[in-house]
């Protein structure tokens, strides 16, 4: 045994145990990898056919719970109307949020560099919040009608506090020493804004701006429910109306698609923004 | 105790340190900070001078006010009493002719390890060519050749506090201030990199200013070290360190060095800093 042991050492190369060790961390890399695709498609596809199995077997109503196949054959068969719809909800949602960023992102930097202006306006900014937008949303309709921008108002009133909220604590969370240093450099106040705080807040902008994506998604389906002539928020009012549940399902499987590509949109962004920041994923485990 | 200027050494010991013309002048230096739980007296009336060239490191426990002082130093801080002077003129704002190595080592995650020192020279409008080629001589010079584009998350604690000490000296500071810039890192790291700053300090004329908690650091770099009284900061002794250069790890257990460490200890002790049983 001893013998073995020591002939080994000498037959075998550290070169040869690093290929080794390479070679099985790279499968590993690429089985975890895979896993992580495989496992949630897996489970996913088996959650599927339970439901649908189970709408079969117990005979549920479709009126009450239609079965997969029947939503994803109402989608198929609704696609022109559903997709026409998603294209007016998403410039509702776009047009609210870009809005949001527009006022959102220069009323932080306000409220950060004049403290007398943040202490006027951070009460009626809190107030705005507490205040259900849901309850404002029928007042905005007796005022802008039926149209786009009651829509857009709500969107942008539910998206722009996470992001006003999330820039000024990304600009005062610079730490004393940095803004020491920028001073012993000879930085001028605008050049350490530009050099050091506005960077050093970019991961928190981003963390309101991926915040608010969703909410402009609730706030223009808000408007919809509330007094619209179109949108797939108007199209579940519809559907729910006609108990056409499986289309009614088919609307909250195209709001949630929608939902997911605008959040994967803005974590692109973000991405190419700050290639550097090391990055935790929706569940907090870093990648 | 407005003076504490020491006599003059011989400096024919030193050759390549020695100055004479006064520099930097504290002068009855206090400082008060007012916190809920009472006011803080970090410094009670302080008075120190450093030459020019002069490596002089303050050693005291923590919370002496040493950090704080090298902070008035640098015109970051303001003094509640007294008055902090550079080449006899007070100092009112903060200060740009000075280096500063931080305790941490405060890089900027979003640039690599030579964009964090070319900084200081975007900061200072110098030449871009003639900076750069002097960022990545200075930071070869502390062993970081070959990692000038890595981000600061993919350097050890080590190598990010040696990133900042070339940001600190690309600008050929008049004055460099070190507020416990190893205090952070491990022994080794913190003999090589000592040895790396006395290398570096060897070879330009800078005026140094380190502050410590680490007895044979201060022996080791300095000129003079300062000692100082658990809170309210007071100057407790200067004392000479009369050492050849350049100084090898070696030396640390020559008698005289071990003299010099001994003496410094003992002041510790007598003040209760230190208790042995």
């Amino acid at each position: 045994m001893l013998h073995a042991m020591v002939d080994r050492t000498m037959t075998v190369s550290i070169e040869q145990i690093e290929e080794k060790v390479k070679r099985e961390k790279t499968a590993l890399r690429t089985r975890e990898r895979k896993a992580e695709l495989v496992y949630p498609i897996l489970v996913a596809v088996g959650l599927l056919l339970v439901w649908e199995a189970g709408s079969r077997v117990f005979g549920v109503p479709e009126y009450l719970f239609p079965m997969p196949s029947a939503i994803i054959g109402t989608t198929v068969k609704n696609w022109m109307l559903l997709l026409n719809e998603t294209w007016v909800t998403t410039v509702e949602i776009l047009l609210g949020y870009f809005a949001s960023i527009l006022i959102g992102v220069p009323l932080a930097l306000a409220i950060f560099h004049w403290p007398v202006f943040a202490k006027s306006i951070y009460p009626l900014l809190i107030s705005t919040q507490a205040m259900p937008k849901v309850a404002v949303a029928p007042l905005l309709v007796v005022w802008f009608g039926f149209g786009l921008l009651p829509k857009v108002l709500i969107a942008f009133l539910i998206a722009f506090f996470p992001i006003v909220i999330n820039t000024i604590v990304g600009l005062v969370s610079l730490e004393r020493e940095k803004i020491h240093l920028a001073q012993s450099m000879g930085l001028s106040r605008f050049d350490t804004f530009r050099l050091i705080r506005l960077p050093h807040a970019l991961p928190s902008l981003f963390a309101g701006l991926k915040i608010s994506i969703t909410l402009a998604v609730v706030g223009a389906v808000v408007g919809e429910f509330v007094g619209g002539d179109s949108g797939l928020g108007y199209q579940l009012m519809v559907a729910n109306g006609a108990m056409d549940t499986p289309l009614l399902f088919a609307g909250i499987l195209v709001l949630t698609l929608l939902g997911l590509v605008l959040f994967w949109l803005v974590e692109a962004l973000e991405r190419w923004a700050i290639p550097y920041q090391e990055r935790t994923n929706s569940m907090g485990v870093s990648s | 105790m407005t003076q504490l200027a020491v006599e003059a050494r011989t400096t024919a010991k030193v050759p390549p340190r020695a100055a004479d013309q006064s520099y930097l002048a504290v002068d009855n230096l206090s400082k008060i900070y007012v916190a809920d739980e009472g006011t803080v007296r970090a410094l009670d009336r302080v008075s120190l001078e450093q030459r020019r060239g002069e490596f002089v490191s303050i050693v005291g426990p923590s919370g002496c006010g040493k950090s704080t002082l090298l902070m008035i130093a640098a015109g970051l801080t303001s003094s509640s009493d007294g008055e902090v002077r550079i080449n006899n003129k007070p100092i009112i704002g903060p200060r740009t002719d000075v280096g500063i190595v931080f305790q941490n080592h405060v890089l900027l995650d979003w640039r690599t390890a030579l964009e964090n020192v070319m900084l200081q020279a975007e900061a200072r409008k110098l030449d871009r060519a003639t900076s750069e080629a002097r960022a990545r001589q200075l930071l070869n010079a502390v062993g970081l050749a070959g990692f000038e584009d890595k981000y600061p998350k993919s350097l050890s604690g080590g190598m990010k506090q040696r990133v900042s000490i070339c940001r600190a000296l690309i600008h050929d500071p008049p004055h460099l201030l070190m507020d416990e810039p190893f205090g952070a890192l491990d022994a080794l790291t913190r003999d090589q990199l000592v040895l790396d700053l006395q290398r570096i300090c060897a070879e330009r004329s800078m005026t140094i200013l380190f502050i410590t908690h680490s007895i044979a650091e201060a022996v080791f770099l300095s000129d003079r070290v300062i000692v100082m009284t658990p809170r309210p900061g007071k100057i407790d002794r200067v004392i000479d360190i009369d050492l050849p250069r350049p100084r090898t790890l070696a030396m640390r257990d020559s008698s005289k060095f071990v003299e010099y460490s001994r003496e410094i200890l003992n002041i510790f002790l007598a003040r209760g800093v230190l208790r042995e049983n």
